[in-house]
């Protein structure tokens, strides 16, 4: 990302913090949600940009939002920020042990491998009772630095928060990207071969982005527990992993903003058909995927990356 | 003169099948050698064996002194030895010069997972020397192509150059002509030979065309049934009779006759 754009992100960013103190109350809270989950998708973007497809990103999601949970009930921590910073460190770690099994192997493998490490969690979750089992456990409200917002104002702190950490999160990918770390993910699909007779490994660089990913989608999972103040084994469930699958699809690969423009969209998409369609909103869901691989493959992001690069060419 | 890579007793077989045995040689730094042999002859196990993409059944490889025998093709090539391929191993969805950037970006830069991340793969360094490395090559013009879209040529040098992008010692060639047509072979052979030599690389290039090879190599092993039969001066192997009725395709009877 050059320079400019991450001042003007930055600047988008930050006014959008500071409207959410006049943005409807009901619109904090889901926001929120779609944009931690939107972190989650942003990790297994930097995946997927390798060709590696994870089915079990819900792992190190889960294991974000129950460290807050637990160090918050447990130890009595209260501060967001230190929350959020064990929660994002906690997916960074266990991505970072998973990454040894998972770093060896690719395609299907790679993606059922992940799939089943989530789906142990699912179960060890459920028999825990320390961790609540079926449950799960509630989040006491978290301070900012010492401040306690009342109200409202506790759905905006976490807004504010949630669209800082996009920003870092955004911008730390964006850079990667850049660098020969970064770079060589396109060409790890394309031949491995050749990258490892450059004195490069493979499986090392497949390590690095599960943990890059891991750390992301912890984040995500740590900010979702603050806001739900809940959490339960559903987190690690499959069918988390698979909404992961959904929003990355709906945001394609090209940019990193369009992690967070496929989660909100998700969200949107979500909302009203529950609202509209109570009991098949799942269909309206599975039309929107259709729609979605049909006419824009590239995603939500290509398109905003392409129609941007064609301005370009233009002027 | 010295030498760079030492080779022992090697032997590579898969199952009953014996792809290679016996295979001893010595090569000098600054070598330029050519191997010849007919398709199954043992050339290109005997170049994996040497980059570590096949592990030898028996003996032993040498390299600057250096046990390389186990070692894995990520270590060989960190040690000094580098690669290029019967089919070009390339980037398809990079453009030539990022695929030069990439190759230029880790050598200078190190391999290790912690330097690739803090730095930069498109950095004005890296895109000078990778500019000038594909010069040097003679496929500056191709710069901006993305390499699928190149021609067999072109992607050929282009895998040789990011081959020599660590500057190694010793360069590995495998049939760097092969697919590409015989008009365009000298032109080939030339960039890629000139380059190299510029940099004092030692070569080692298996190659089907024998003016190739006469043109080019300073040494000739002629490989026949996974061994080497014949170690020599190009003239002086290619005078022999198993290698004309083996490998350049002429039985002893024509041989003799147009010696005759």
């Amino acid at each position: 990302m050059a320079r400019h754009s991450t001042l003007i992100s930055f600047v988008i960013i930050a006014l959008l913090a500071i409207s959410g103190g006049w943005l409807p109350s009901w619109i904090l809270p889901i926001s929120t949600v779609a944009l931690g989950n939107g972190l989650a998708v942003l990790g297994m973007i930097v995946l997927w940009r390798s060709g590696l497809v994870s089915f079990g990103q819900a792992l190190y999601y889960a294991v974000g939002a129950y460290a807050v949970a637990f160090s918050a009930r447990h130890f009595g921590l209260r501060d967001a920020f230190l929350l959020v910073l064990i929660g994002t460190l906690a997916g960074g770690l266990v991505a970072y042990i998973a990454g040894f099994l998972l770093s060896r192997y690719r395609g299907i493998f790679f993606a059922m491998l992940s799939l089943a490490l989530s789906m142990i969690l699912y179960g060890l979750l459920i028999n825990s009772q320390i961790l609540g089992a079926s449950d799960g456990l509630s989040v006491p409200r978290a301070t900012f630095a010492g401040f306690r917002p009342r109200g409202d104002n506790y759905a905006w702190g976490l807004f504010a928060l949630v669209l800082a950490a996009v920003w870092c999160g955004a911008v730390a990918v964006a850079r990667y990207n850049t660098t020969i770390a970064g770079a060589l993910s396109t060409p790890m699909i394309d031949n491995e071969l050749r990258i490892e007779f450059l004195g490069v490994s493979v499986d090392r660089l497949v390590h690095q982005k599960v943990v890059i990913a891991g750390l992301l989608t912890g984040l995500g999972g740590s900010i979702v527990a603050l806001s739900v103040a809940h959490v339960d084994p559903a987190m690690a469930f499959w069918t988390t992993s698979g909404g992961f699958v959904f929003v990355a699809i709906l945001a394609g690969t090209a940019s990193v903003w369009g992690a967070f423009i496929g989660a909100l969209a998700y969200e949107a998409i979500r909302t009203i058909a529950v609202a509209t369609v109570p009991g098949t909103w799942q269909m309206i869901l599975g039309a929107a995927l259709l729609l979605t691989i049909l006419f824009v493959p590239q995603g939500i992001g290509g398109l905003i990356f392409r129609r941007r690069r064609e301005l370009g060419a233009k002027q | 003169m010295t030498a760079i890579l030492s080779a022992q007793n090697l032997r590579k077989s898969f199952g009953s099948f014996v792809a290679a045995h016996d295979i001893s040689c010595e090569i000098a730094r600054g070598e330029t050698i050519g191997i010849i042999g007919a398709n199954g002859a043992g050339k290109t196990t005997f170049v994996n064996m040497i980059s570590g993409h096949l592990t030898p059944t028996d003996g032993r490889i040498t390299f600057n002194g250096r046990d390389i025998t186990a070692l894995t093709p990520r270590q060989i090539t960190l040690l000094g030895i580098g690669r290029s391929f019967q089919i070009a191993q390339v980037f398809a969805t990079l453009t030539a010069l990022e695929n030069m950037c990439i190759a230029t970006a880790i050598a200078r830069r190190g391999e290790s997972i912690t330097r690739l991340t803090m730095n930069r793969a498109m950095a004005p360094d890296i895109v000078r020397d990778a500019t000038r490395s594909l010069e040097q090559f003679g496929i500056a013009e191709y710069r901006d192509m993305l390499a699928n879209t190149l021609s067999q040529g072109v992607r050929k040098i282009l895998d040789v150059a990011m081959a020599a992008a660590r500057d190694p010692l010793l360069i590995l060639l495998d049939e760097p002509t092969s697919g590409v047509s015989r008009e365009e072979r000298h032109e080939l052979m030339n960039h890629v030979m000139g380059a190299l030599k510029e940099r004092g690389v030692t070569i080692l290039f298996v190659e089907h065309d024998m003016e190739v090879v006469t043109g080019y190599a300073d040494r000739v092993l002629a490989f026949i049934d996974g061994t080497i039969v014949a170690d020599g001066k190009p003239d002086a192997v290619f005078a022999r009779d198993d290698v004309r009725a083996r490998i350049t395709g002429q039985s002893a009877h024509q041989a003799e006759t147009h010696h005759v």
